[in-house]
């Protein structure tokens, strides 16, 4: 019975929606279940997933990045143009973005201020810069990166092992790690960090520095895709990576996260609008109806909690 | 000296000069010959963003995660809704106010609804719900232009005094929310709820009600906002609410409420709201591109936020 720990068990809610949605589209449209048709089912679920772990590790230091959206298209301009055609500088605008996430979590942190508006203020710098990047529609992706998203693996789908492998890599870095272990401390409780002799400076820099990682091959994964870029073209991400985290268990304040619940998240996100534009709803209720299932597997979770609470704890 | 100094410990005043400096920037640009039509327009555009912001702030002060992303949905489907049963006859504006409310106070419940009974985090639950309000507004009125009835679009663009009948508006709403928040039950009610939840409880705060009443009072003056928006730029579109997603929350905490709740702001909002339109102006002024204007209001509420922030780490 060790085996269904509390971790585990938050698991169980996202695993079961994924499921539960797939059989779904598998049901209404059985051509799905195939090599190719899984590939395109979750191909876009790739820079989501990336992204949502990328908002995921500054939840988890209790901070939310509201520029997500606009900083994965900004990345996708630089990816679309500069890396496409000059490399190096395209390298290193990328590093500096990164650099830029380091100063603001720990300005955020220095200054005491609420990152939901420092970040609120960044998504204006990162759209300027994105629409000063590409004012119109276009950009070519790199031949490399194209290549990779398009490779033809055998027997499992591109898409399905890349999310399996973003699932892995945050899972060992959030759960497995020391530093994993330091920067849910931050969120957890703050003082205790200090007194084990963390620095939560450095933890909340470092966290936000791998966060911009992620961003950043979120960006790139999407190009890959699309093939080109466009200044508004990760947009959703902002709220679609918050919500795909609380999908997967996790919450916004006490470093409780579940990185494989977050690409779980992201994935079940991805199929809700697939599995709606197979239903053949109308286009109007499109985004109502991702509204309604959002709810409803919050709703299953609240279910499970209970169920959960009066069995355990 | 020393009411100089209790002027500048006041969380709203850094708002208040910001917005000043930046009229004057853009009057000594102009050669000071935009002044009024500057002012007069920086309060139009202000009022929106103040009678949203004031929804947003009760929201924000109930405590931490507490934000309701829902307010640009309901200013949308308020306004399509209102317009077409309106039918730009002025007979029907009576009407038309009661479905605003009642479309307001509908979106509050199911907001709370989904907050208390599911006890879905409220940043996701409002966007949920904001989700299901746009594809109705979506349905509701495809791309239909519909002009709003004449006295309610000559009200809402006409000026009395020099000063436009939006700010009227915008300055009644700011001074029941002042009074209800410095001098009511329900704003000390809202205070207590933010800063301890459970205190309040135990005190006595009828906390659900609180609540619930803050998400309703939220969402009205969203679908009233969307209703005056709309009669002002003559007809509802679809996107017309997306810019006060940010802007509701920006104002908000540039005018020096508490984001982790607790402490209201009202004057704030004013300050915050005249400074947000007034940078874009002055970008506007200086013929900045889209991308510069973008960059730099960034840059400017992010400076602006660091220069309030009074209480760095020791």
């Amino acid at each position: 019975m060790t085996w269904f720990t509390a971790d585990r068990l938050r698991l169980l809610v996202p695993a079961l929606s994924l499921a539960v949605l797939l059989a779904a589209v598998f049901w209404v449209q059985p051509r799905a279940m195939s090599y190719t048709g899984l590939n395109l089912l979750f191909n876009l679920a790739v820079p989501i997933a990336l992204a949502t772990i990328a908002q995921m590790l500054i939840m988890t230091v209790n901070d939310l990045d509201l520029s997500m959206g606009t900083f994965v298209s900004f990345v996708a301009c630089v990816t679309a143009t500069f890396l496409q055609s000059n490399p190096v500088v395209g390298v290193l605008i990328l590093v500096g973005c990164v650099g830029v996430y380091v100063v603001l979590g720990m300005v955020i942190y220095l200054r005491n201020l609420p990152s939901i508006v420092v970040t609120l203020g960044m998504s204006f710098v990162w759209g300027g810069l994105a629409v000063l990047l590409l004012p119109a529609p276009g950009g070519v992706a790199p031949d490399w990166i194209r290549a990779v998203m398009v490779s033809k693996p055998p027997l499992v789908p591109m898409a399905i092992i890349a999310s399996v492998l973003i699932a892995a890599v945050a899972h060992w870095i959030v759960i497995r790690s020391a530093f994993g272990v330091v920067i849910r401390g931050v969120g957890g409780n703050e003082r205790s960090v200090t007194r084990a002799g963390w620095s939560v400076l450095r933890a909340r820099a470092a966290a936000y520095a791998l966060a911009a990682v992620f961003a950043v091959l979120a960006g790139m994964c999407l190009v890959g895709l699309t093939t080109s870029a466009d200044a508004n073209i990760a947009l959703r991400y902002t709220l679609l990576s918050i919500a795909g985290v609380i999908l997967g268990g996790g919450e916004f304040v006490g470093g409780r996260v579940s990185p494989i619940g977050a690409v779980i998240g992201a994935l079940t996100l991805t199929l809700a609008a697939s599995f709606l534009s197979f239903l053949k709803i109308s286009p109007d209720w499109q985004i109502g109806a991702q509204g309604a299932i959002l709810i409803i597997v919050l709703a299953l979770r609240l279910v499970l909690n209970r169920r959960e609470g009066g069995a355990g704890k | 000296m020393t009411s100089l100094r209790t002027l500048f410990a006041k969380p709203w005043i850094w708002s208040f000069l910001a917005a000043a400096g930046v009229w004057l920037v853009t009057i000594v640009f102009t050669g000071g010959a935009s002044a009024a039509g500057l002012s007069q327009a920086a309060l139009t555009f202000a009022a929106f963003s103040i009678i949203v912001g004031i929804g947003q702030m009760f929201v924000i002060t109930l405590g931490p995660g507490n934000v309701d992303l829902s307010i640009p949905a309901t200013m949308t489907l308020a306004g399509t809704v209102a317009l077409k049963i309106m039918d730009s006859s002025n007979g029907l504006i009576l009407m038309g106010l009661l479905v605003t409310l009642l479309i307001g106070l509908a979106i509050g419940i199911i907001n709370y609804a989904l907050i208390k009974l599911l006890r879905i985090p409220p940043i996701i639950a409002t966007l949920s719900s904001s989700f299901i309000i746009q594809s109705a507004a979506i349905s509701y009125n495809r791309g239909l232009r519909i002009k709003p009835p004449s006295a309610l679009a000559e009200f809402t663009t006409a000026t009395t005094l020099g000063i436009p009948n939006l700010a009227y508006l915008a300055l009644a709403v700011s001074v029941a929310a002042w009074v209800a928040l410095e001098k009511g039950i329900y704003g000390r009610w809202v205070s207590a709820v933010g800063q301890n939840m459970r205190a309040a409880r135990m005190a006595g705060v009828p906390v659900d009600g609180v609540r619930a009443a803050t998400y309703l009072l939220c969402a009205v003056l969203a679908a009233l906002a969307g209703l005056l928006l709309s009669c002002f730029s003559g007809g509802a579109a679809l996107n017309m609410g997306a810019e006060y997603l940010l802007t509701s929350i920006a104002v908000v905490v540039i005018g020096g409420t508490a984001v982790a709740g607790g402490f209201a702001n009202v004057p704030g909002i004013w300050g915050a709201s005249l400074f947000l339109f007034l940078v874009v102006s002055m970008l506007n002024t200086y013929g900045a591109a889209a991308g510069i204007r973008l960059l730099l209001t960034g840059t400017i509420i992010i400076a602006v936020i660091i220069a309030a922030s009074r209480r760095p780490r020791t």
